[in-house]
């Protein structure tokens, strides 16, 4: 409804207002009294008006302070000392007013005296209300339920507490002491949270002791002011607002000193044992610093840096190394301490037979430091060892040395194996991210590899006057082994040929290149189909391994004479369509694969076939990967299925016949996913 | 998947071969096969009646041992070969490179 500012402009305002209007009352009391005249006001105004002027105060504070954000415990409580710093100062303006003028005639009047007095009570007032909504934030850091509910409770009974003040039933009376009591035991019970004490560094400290000691002079200066000149009043049996009659203010008092006494001696014994908080502030903080370094730095070497200074600083080491096993060949990161150094308290240690201290399951009963400390030539007198473990492998070993003898505890041995730990996960969470990118880069090998492959594999097939050729290629990894080529000699035959290594994958594919290079320059020579399986053989003998071979089928075409003469080096029998009787057939010739054989025996295992082709003839060529694909019944595909799909399309061109092979081939398998290189080459006479 | 048995009878080493023989599995064929080759044997048979399929690289196994069995003088048959398996051994050509015979009797009858 209102912004902030408006909130606390108008609270000034009408604090100001209210005050004024509780100080013209009470003078105006005072003076009808003195001069014997009947007063104009009654006193409940009075009360009204000033504990209106409270709630002013409470409104201005609660805003104040309620609403500054990111504000740190010190600062909080410098403002209290500001609150009171003026409030003082206005005070004893007043009060060297009073000094300077002396015992004259206005210093000697009652009116005035009512009217400091007036001012007092506002400026104290102000203090309080001050502290509460200061104390209110110190006490409800790290609140619990239990802790908001207490809270809430003194606080609406306090401002219940305004309400009462004003009320004008005496019965209430009887209930003052009781209402009071009862706010002060709450008072009380809040006064035992201090958790924020311990959040606070040495030097905060100090200055919070300064602070909280000012506020409490502050409290009293003020407190033994009123309290004297309410004495004075009572004295004088002048009529005067009397602020030991108000549960508010009485109850603030109580509450505000008892706070600022119990942070005061609650800062004061934290003070001896605020370095001990502050080093596991700072543990924590370089084990964020060291979980954080793998998301972050560029290199192993830079989380082995802040694991050599976070852990040096953590336990107030001298000197420190970290030294892994890699190929039988230790490398040594050494921190405030030489490689020639380390390498020489290693000796030293395998001189007295302390083995592997450096080891996960060495021996820690021994005392390492008597070793050290006959080490020559070394400061260091102290010495603990923590194992770097990734994959339940020790890669590493972290030492740390002191050169104060039995400078380490059983606290930070464990810290260090804690640090040691967390720099194994480090270490392995950069090693499997390398190992990710690395795969990343084998796998756009791989595609690269796949790309150079499908370009070894004929883009458009030979097609002419006498014959149309359709193929189709897939491969179940991203490079296959299977193969298909054609080639015009110079004679004017066609070679054709196609082929299938043995096993599939990256190996295939090598093979599969092999081939094509024989291929390219065999076909060339114009050789007969026996006569380039033999060369093919005997170039291919040296180069596959002996696990490997390749299939193939050779034609040579010459449609001068429209005759087709093959050989058969072990691939699949070709299925043939004759148009004449519209039969089909498998050329199941004798024949042996490429690279079985690696001698002159060869060819004595291979047959010639020849046959004259019609127009409407058709050749379908395909790897053993259609034949032998099964469905998820177990069965294969097999030869018939291939030929009664040909049968079924023989009137068609041989773009057609490929695709309504593959139909049936996939509706059969039943899914497109391939786990074998499938290749179909259709040839269609004219 | 496969598995594969190693008996001994009458001094011939029988390996029954369970199962289907495809790129992976390929590996365990060959190390049966290695293990009884480098054990001393004389004598192999390798029992097919349960090889339900066998890919090309398992075919490249049998092969690759040929030229080794011959330098050592030791005598392998295949027998009880599945139509379809015998199938796949007779397109590539490598019934004529090995002895393969109709069932376990003949197989020991002709390694005698």
């Amino acid at each position: 409804m209102f912004s902030y500012k408006a909130i606390t402009r108008l609270s000034v305002f009408f604090g100001i207002v209210t005050w004024c209007t509780t100080a013209f009352i009470d003078l105006s009391i005072l003076f009808s009294y003195t001069n014997g005249l009947k007063p104009e006001y009654s006193r409940e105004l009075s009360l009204v008006s000033f504990n209106l002027f409270l709630f002013s105060l409470y409104i201005f504070y609660k805003y104040r302070i309620d609403k500054a954000e990111n504000i740190n415990f010190i600062d909080l409580l410098w403002r209290v000392f500001v609150t009171g710093l003026v409030t003082t100062v206005i005070s004893l303006i007043f009060r060297l007013l009073i000094f300077i003028l002396g015992d004259s005639t206005l210093t000697q009047s009652v009116l005035f005296q009512d009217f400091i007095y007036s001012v007092n009570i506002g400026l104290l007032s102000a203090v309080l209300v001050a502290c509460f909504s200061v104390f209110r934030r110190l006490i409800l850091y790290q609140k619990s339920k239990v802790l908001i509910t207490v809270w809430r409770v003194f606080q609406y009974s306090l401002l219940l507490s305004l309400l009462y003040n004003v009320l004008p039933f005496t019965f209430l009376d009887d209930f003052f002491n009781i209402y009071l009591i009862f706010l002060i035991v709450v008072g009380l019970f809040l006064s035992g949270n201090m958790k924020w004490v311990a959040y606070l560094n040495f030097r905060q400290k100090w200055k919070g002791i300064l602070l909280v000691t000012l506020a409490l002079f502050y409290l009293g200066y003020f407190f033994w002011t009123v309290t004297k000149q309410a004495l004075d009043f009572t004295e004088a049996e002048l009529p005067f607002t009397d602020f030991q009659d108000n549960i508010f203010l009485l109850a603030l008092i109580a509450f505000v000193g008892i706070y600022t006494l119990f942070s005061l001696l609650v800062l004061l014994f934290n003070l001896p044992t605020s370095s001990v908080f502050e080093q596991k502030l700072e543990e924590v903080g370089n084990f964020q610093r060291l979980s954080q370094s793998i998301q972050t730095e560029q290199s192993e070497e830079r989380v082995y840096d802040i694991l050599l200074e976070s852990s040096v600083s953590t336990v107030f080491a001298d000197a420190a190394w970290l030294e892994f096993e890699h190929d039988g060949q230790t490398t040594y990161y050494c921190h405030k301490i030489d490689e020639s150094e380390v390498l020489n308290i290693k000796d030293k240690f395998e001189e007295n037979k302390v083995k592997g201290i450096m080891h996960q399951d060495a021996d820690r009963t021994r005392n390492l430091d008597k070793v050290l400390r006959s080490v020559k030539g070394t400061r260091f007198r102290s010495l603990i060892a923590a194992p770097i473990v990734v994959k339940n492998q020790q890669i590493g070993s972290l030492a740390l040395l002191k050169e104060v003898s039995d400078g380490f505890n059983r606290e930070m041995q464990k810290i260090i194996a804690t640090f040691a730990n967390q720099a194994g996960i480090s270490i392995e969470n950069f090693r499997l991210l390398n190992e990710a990118l690395q795969n990343e880069r084998y796998k756009e090998e791989l595609k690269i590899a796949s790309q150079v492959q499908s370009s070894l594999l004929p883009d458009t097939m030979l097609s002419n006057k006498h014959f149309n050729i359709s193929a189709y290629s897939k491969s179940a990894a991203e490079v296959g082994g299977d193969y298909y080529d054609t080639f015009l000699t110079s004679s004017g035959k066609v070679a054709l040929i196609i082929g299938d290594v043995s096993g599939k994958g990256t190996s295939a594919a090598f093979h599969m290149s092999q081939m094509k290079g024989i291929f390219q320059s065999l076909s060339q020579l114009d050789l007969g189909p026996i006569a380039f399986l033999e060369k093919a053989n005997i170039a291919l003998s040296q180069c596959l391994d002996k696990a490997s071979f390749i299939t193939a089928t050779y034609f040579v075409i010459d449609l001068q004479v429209q005759r087709v003469n093959f050989a058969r080096a072990g691939h699949c029998p070709t299925l043939y369509y004759h148009s004449k009787n519209k039969t089909t057939e498998y050329f199941s010739n004798r024949g042996m694969g490429l690279g079985m054989l690696r001698n002159n025996d060869f060819t004595n295992y291979l047959e010639i076939n020849e046959f004259k082709y019609r127009p409407g003839d058709i050749i379908v060529l395909y790897t053993d990967g259609i034949t032998e694909a099964q469905n998820s019944r177990g069965e294969e595909y097999g030869y018939d299925r291939l030929s009664i799909s040909l049968e079924e399309v023989t009137d068609k061109g041989p773009d057609d016949i490929t695709s309504h092979i593959l139909e049936s081939f996939y509706e059969f398998t039943g899914s497109e996913a391939i786990d074998d290189d499938y290749t179909i080459v259709v040839v269609k006479f004219k | 998947m496969v598995d594969i048995k190693h008996l001994t009878e009458d001094g011939i080493d029988i390996l029954v071969v369970v199962g289907e023989v495809d790129a992976s599995s390929s590996i365990q064929l060959d190390s049966a096969i290695k293990e009884v080759v480098e054990n001393g044997a004389s004598k192999i048979l390798i029992d097919c009646r349960s090889l339900e399929y066998i890919s090309s690289a398992g075919l490249g196994v049998f092969m690759s041992y040929i030229e080794e069995l011959k330098q050592k003088n030791i005598s392998m048959v295949l027998t009880d070969l599945s139509e379809k398996v015998h199938n796949v051994f007779q397109i590539l050509g490598l019934d004529q490179l090995l002895t393969i015979c109709e069932n376990r009797e003949a197989g020991m009858e002709k390694l005698k």
